[in-house]
């Protein structure tokens, strides 16, 4: 959005006019509507301006911005601005407030202690802490994180590995790519952890090739964590050791999935494995292999500083801690929201997200990336919970919400979503390789009006066999966005489709 | 066919990869970066460093949408086409982008100045609609913000 410009500007008319500014490039507070967005440090905390172009840097330094002073684009004290306060932010506690490549910053921003407790600790009473903590996978299959931990734990081999899922492709998202640019050291001491916890040694993690910024953030950050004695032989003199390197996708949607992940890692096409054996017993290069997303890893380090129940005091019923929500789409104030779990859909996009940009009213929210549930205003009350999500077909996944107004074309989003699995499809397995190109199909032949029930039907059946017969989520959940856009808009598919359906 | 010189390089590449665990995705990514794209006949070299079947690399390189087999435009233009981009106008904005360039996607301009790519998911939806050029990213694009762009970023 141009904060390097911003960046530039004021730098430059710092200098002009002999104002002292120390300027930090710090990570997203995830408020993207008021980007590019400067915080000024004063006496009284952090005051807020944005958004601010180039162009309005001289009148903020005539408004005397540096001390605080008053200019239309003020946002007031950071912390009082409502959608931020609303929040609970654990997993982004120093997102946007530290410089996200300095150590020390991190450091003191309560950075390491996690890392400094699990040294101290027995590797079974750390996975014991994780799985108490009711920390469950935020990539999106909301598996119980300590449970898998305990798997590799208990597997003896010479050689295990912590595999970071950063191939955060599901559209809608970008709370991974948040956390790599904003605060890379939180990554790398929940892997650290992970590592320690379960005998691993070597750790990679897994960026996507559009996420260049996250990579040379991670690369710098790691650098650094070596240099500091934090990775490597001998940390933090514990005599224990841990190696870290990044590796670059290359496009395709489905690396991430986690065996096709470890295939690509491997240096082949990136093919999903048959499972068992599960990762945890035979993964990356044959050995014992903790897989974890961005967001679960980077949030092993607060559990660890704080405590189980510390973290496991947020959320409800089976889904406990707190899931961070990307807002994104057709909305106001698009951005990123920690919370516990338990918020509904209406309080995410009406009370934090203000409605739509466009200014019409929402029709449908598609929640949890590609292969997520589109979902119409008659469930925006749903508690965002694992269970409740399930209940209604639908998935909370890594937590995206796109949202959409009244002009969206829902049999176009259910068509998008059978050619998205088409062009992903890794191929291996047939009722997503051949099912979501007849899925394209058959939707064609629905709109066309030829044979309307029988096609209707055809694409229940077809989303049966993907559903069922998959050999992983890619095809097997591609009939979640279908089924629902046909189940709650009939009316897109036609008329007759309503009264079929 | 390579020049000596490129021949050069893809061997200097494969010396620094080789001892990399699961070697291959790091060379072509070296490859990619230095060349703009993967050469066919760098296959056979590489295939040959890693001690692996030609028919091996030549799939790896075919299964990736990030690896290119022809020379991109001297500026690489990425335009998102998933489903939050699609909810803030991306239909739009592709079929001016495709209409300004006068090319579909996964092409080059016929003087080489531009090639196009489609992606799903820039990682930027809540600002879409989003695009990169050069690698850099840029939010809520709209057909008139993508001319401006391109004069000011590519000097066109």
């Amino acid at each position: 959005m141009g904060a390097e410009k911003v960046a530039v500007g004021i730098e430059i008319e710092a200098r002009r006019r002999n104002v002292p500014v120390e300027l930090v490039r710090n990570g997203s507070r995830g408020m993207f509507w008021l980007e590019p967005m400067v915080e000024v440090e004063t006496g009284a905390g952090r005051v807020a301006y944005g958004p601010v172009t180039p162009g309005d840097v001289p009148a903020l330094f005539d408004a005397g911005f540096t001390t605080g002073g008053g200019h239309p684009l003020s946002l007031g004290p950071t912390g009082e601005i409502a959608f931020l306060k609303k929040q609970q932010r654990l997993t982004f506690a120093r997102a946007g407030i530290t410089d996200p490549i300095s150590l020390d910053d991190y450091i003191a921003h309560d950075g390491y202690r996690g890392l400094r407790n699990a040294l101290e600790m027995a590797g079974a009473d750390i996975v014991q802490t994780v799985t108490d903590s009711g920390l469950r996978g935020r990539g999106g299959a909301a598996f119980p994180t300590g449970i898998k931990w305990k798997t590799v734990l208990n597997a003896a081999a010479n050689r295990k590995y912590v595999v970071c899922n950063a191939d955060e492709g599901d559209s809608g998202t970008y709370a991974d790519r948040m956390i790599m640019e904003g605060d890379p050291y939180v990554l790398i001491e929940g892997m650290t952890i992970a590592g320690i916890a379960v005998g691993a040694t070597r750790g990679y993690i897994y960026v996507r090739s559009e996420y260049p910024h996250s990579i040379a953030a991670l690369n710098s950050a790691i650098a650094t964590a070596y240099e500091r004695g934090y990775l490597g032989p001998g940390l933090l003199a514990s005599g224990k050791t841990f190696d870290l390197e990044v590796r670059k996708a290359a496009g395709a949607y489905v690396c991430g999935e986690e065996t096709a992940m470890l295939e690509s890692l491997e240096g082949k096409r990136g093919m999903v494995r048959f499972k068992p054996p599960l990762p945890a017993i035979k993964g990356l290069f044959g050995e014992p292999t903790i897989i974890n997303n961005v967001l679960s890893l980077a949030t092993v380090p607060i559990i660890l500083d704080k405590g189980a129940e510390f973290y496991k005091d947020f959320g409800m019923g089976r889904s406990r801690g707190t899931l961070p929500i990307q807002l994104a789409g057709n909305v106001r104030h698009g951005g990123l929201i920690e919370t516990a779990f338990g918020i509904t859909l209406r309080e995410v996009m009406y009370d934090l997200g203000g409605g739509t940009a466009s200014g019409r009213p929402i029709r449908a929210a598609q929640v949890g990336g590609p292969l997520g549930a589109y979902l119409p205003e008659s469930q925006f009350d749903t508690p965002m919970d694992y269970e409740a999500y399930a209940a209604i077909r639908a998935v909370l996944g890594h937590g995206g919400v796109v949202v959409f107004d009244d002009t969206v074309d829902m049999a176009a989003m259910a068509r998008f979503a059978m050619e998205f699995c088409a062009v992903e499809s890794c191929g291996k397995c047939t009722p997503c390789r051949i099912g979501s190109i007849r899925g394209t199909e058959v939707i064609d032949r629905i709109l066309a009006r030829t044979e309307h029930g029988r096609n209707v039907r055809l694409l229940r059946d077809l989303c049966d066999t993907m559903l069922n017969g998959s050999l992983c989520a890619l095809g097997g959940m591609t009939p979640y966005p279908v089924l629902s856009a046909l189940d709650h808009f009939p009316e897109d598919f036609g008329a007759e489709g309503a009264k079929v359906a | 066919m390579l020049t000596p010189a490129e021949e050069r390089s893809i061997a200097r590449i494969l010396e620094e990869k080789r001892a990399l665990p699961g070697a291959l995705l790091p060379v072509l990514h070296a490859v990619q970066d230095e060349f703009g794209y993967i050469p066919a006949a760098a296959i056979q070299l590489i295939a040959d460093g890693l001690n692996i079947s030609r028919a091996d690399a030549h799939g790896v390189v075919t299964f990736y949408h990030h690896f290119r087999r022809a020379r991109p435009g001297r500026h690489r233009i990425r335009l998102c086409r998933a489903e939050s981009c699609q909810s803030m106008g991306a239909a739009a904005l592709e079929k001016h982008v495709k209409n300004r360039l006068q090319i579909d996607f996964h092409a080059a301009t016929a003087d080489g100045r531009y090639s196009l790519e489609a992606v799903y998911c820039l990682g930027h939806c809540a600002c879409s609609p989003a695009i990169t050029i050069d690698d850099q990213p840029y939010g809520r694009v709209t057909p008139q913000r993508f001319d401006e762009l391109l004069a000011a970023e590519t000097g066109k």
